[in-house]
């Protein structure tokens, strides 16, 4: 198995408040990877990191074995071609139909026909389980539950193989939830796609995780489901051995 | 190379090959499409051999049903991949020609171009309402303040007095200043011809004095703080921020309109003496540069000049004229809903509004004037 995303000894810090120290992280193909802390723990800024949006203090991180740091523009757009990206509140553009913002991403990298775009958007927005009547609204009128739909559509534009997720199942009603995460695994597995996800969601973490990285005191712990939960640091401990989670794990068979 | 045909009696074998990604399509439809098929009864796709991004499967499905549609009999070797069998299933519930296609416009039909015009002039009717249910709120709003201090919020005014005033000050300076340059030395060409080049004075104090101090102290800032009123709140709208002070009981005409209106009342004057005075300094310069009029005459033809209501004419303008740029920004931001895009057409909207609204509110005021013989 070859490794996707790879950072290695990242710092960050604003001011004086330290994020991460030494943080280091591996996610491999095929996996499905939940990154997991407090709030205030710096999860937003790793992934900012990753996408290369934040200039690391110190740190390396790579995507598809390629150094992000040492890349010219060009190249930073081809690696930046093959992943997709989710925001936590969907950050569509508002000013673009649901069909307009899947396409955006195709007409940014690729030379498509017209009617290979309308098509090639409408498949991406049926994958994702969006019927056609939603394809000409504008993000305003959607619901929470198809603004992320649409998001994760955007996100799968351009056919990668690298997923990143952020807060997917955030705002959702736990049915909405569980049809997301439902949806996320029914893709992953068809597509064949790598995740990494933020998520504080523990019904998302049981159903869909193949590994969790938590960050605690700016380092990450990542370990499989089954290992983290037998770790006795006091964060994950209260985290993934609290009332809400033993009840979660029972369900899910952990 | 993504595709190799072989022609096997009335049949082609179509052996396929390599990555079949997205970034490729339009390489893979090219060696698709210069596949002979003229004359082809039966298609094989033998697709062991490569690999599929999903987008690349529905190229390879369109391709197969324009062979079928051609009367190709296509059919897979083997298995389809499994992006192919995905697609299928993604697609299954949906008729064939069932496609993303825009519905064409119905701008023809002449029942659609009446309701079209009914439509706009409900709208605007709407619009009017609306305007006047803000004026009517407002004015609510400040007669309930009556005499308690608080509900006049002073930090929130002194804010907008510092942000829309305060910070105003060089620019509708140097305005000022340039605007009775330009109408001093356009006079001193005209008014020489004549030999009554100490007309002038009396053009540059009347015309800054009257009309265009106040006048070009509210375009500047219909220009300056309309716009900034208008995506302020426009903003606030977008981030429910608006909602949330009506949920806390608290009434957004008051802690978000009021405070502006207030505010630009206070401060549009302040400027407008600004700009009198910025403006008779520049006139009386270049009368001094250009003609040779030494300072002091200038002065003494000005106070001859002006009656002792010119400047409170001027003056008297500004707090109208105050009130239609604050109205016409905070109402354009109170009706931005939805999108980005429409937070940028009513910040346009405001600052358009609240020009022709100064405009013609000056030109009734000139009429008013005229009228009264002032």
């Amino acid at each position: 198995m070859t490794t996707l995303v790879e950072v290695r000894g990242l710092v960050n810090r604003f001011g004086r408040q330290s994020v991460h120290q030494n943080l280091d992280m591996q996610v491999m193909e095929g996996e499905v990877f939940g990154i997991v802390g407090g709030s205030g723990s710096g999860k937003s800024v790793l992934l900012r990191s990753i996408l290369g949006l934040q200039q690391p203090r110190a740190g390396t991180v790579q995507l598809y074995g390629r150094e992000l740091g040492s890349l010219g523009a060009a190249e930073l757009r081809e690696v930046k071609a093959g992943y997709g990206v989710t925001f936590q509140h969907g950050a569509l553009f508002s000013a673009l139909t649901v069909l307009q913002n899947v396409q955006l991403p195709m007409i940014e990298h690729l030379q498509l026909e017209r009617r290979w775009l309308d098509e090639l958007a409408m498949l991406k927005l049926r994958l994702v389980g969006l019927e056609a009547e939603a394809a000409g609204k504008f993000p305003a009128q959607l619901s929470g539950g198809m603004i992320k739909r649409v998001a994760l559509a955007r996100a799968l534009a351009l056919d990668p193989r690298l997923l990143f997720l952020d807060e997917p199942t955030s705002g959702l009603d736990p049915i909405s939830a569980a049809a997301f995460d439902e949806l996320l695994l029914y893709l992953q597995r068809e597509l064949k796609l790598t995740v990494v996800m933020i998520t504080h969601d523990l019904d998302t973490i049981f159903r869909t995780c193949t590994r969790v990285g938590v960050l605690v005191e700016g380092r990450m712990i990542s370990d499989t489901l089954a290992g983290i939960a037998k770790n006795t640091q006091p964060w994950i401990h209260a985290y993934f051995q609290g009332e809400r989670a033993r009840q979660r794990g029972a369900q899910h068979g952990t | 190379m993504y595709c190799a045909a072989r022609r096997e009696g009335d049949g082609v074998v179509l052996e396929l090959s390599g990555e079949w990604r997205i970034a490729v399509l339009g390489a893979i439809d090219e060696q698709l499409t210069a596949v002979p098929l003229g004359g082809v009864q039966r298609l094989e796709v033998r697709a062991a051999g490569a690999q599929f991004d999903i987008s690349a499967a529905w190229l390879l499905r369109d391709y197969l049903a324009r062979a079928q549609a051609a009367g190709v009999q296509a059919r897979y070797a083997d298995e389809p991949p499994a992006a192919v069998a995905l697609l299928g299933r993604t697609l299954a519930p949906y008729a064939a020609n069932e496609t993303a296609t825009t519905v064409p416009g119905e701008w023809l039909d002449p029942a659609a171009a009446v309701e079209g015009i009914g439509r706009r002039a409900v709208r605007a009717w709407q619009l009017l309402e609306s305007a006047l249910e803000l004026v009517g709120r407002v004015t609510m709003a400040a007669v309930r303040g009556g005499f308690g201090l608080r509900h006049w919020r002073p930090t929130s005014i002194a804010r907008h007095v510092y942000d829309t005033g305060i910070t105003a000050i060089p620019i509708v300076a140097l305005i000022a200043f340039l605007i009775a340059v330009i109408l001093a030395y356009m006079g001193a060409q005209q008014l020489r011809k004549f030999g009554a080049d100490i007309f002038v004075v009396d053009l540059v104090t009347v015309g800054v004095l009257r009309e265009l101090g106040v006048l070009l102290t509210a375009i500047i800032v219909a220009g300056r703080s309309g716009s900034a009123f208008a995506a302020e709140i426009g903003a606030m709208k977008l981030n429910e921020e608006v909602d949330a002070l009506q949920a806390i009981g608290v009434n957004p005409i008051e802690v978000l309109v009021l405070p502006r209106v207030l505010g630009l009342v206070i401060a549009l004057p302040l400027l407008t003496v600004i700009a009198d005075g910025i403006g008779l300094a520049g006139g009386g310069l270049l009368c001094r540069a250009l003609l040779g009029m030494p300072l002091a005459q200038f002065i003494n033809r000005a106070n001859e000049a002006i009656a002792s209501t010119t400047f409170w004419v001027g003056l008297i303008k500004a707090p109208v004229f105050a009130v239609l740029i604050a109205l016409a920004g905070t109402w354009c931001g109170m009706r931005v809903r939805g999108s980005s895009r429409d937070l940028g057409r009513m910040t346009t909207l405001a600052v358009v509004q609240a020009i022709f609204m100064v405009i013609l509110a000056d030109a009734l005021f000139a009429m008013l004037f005229m009228e009264m013989d002032i």
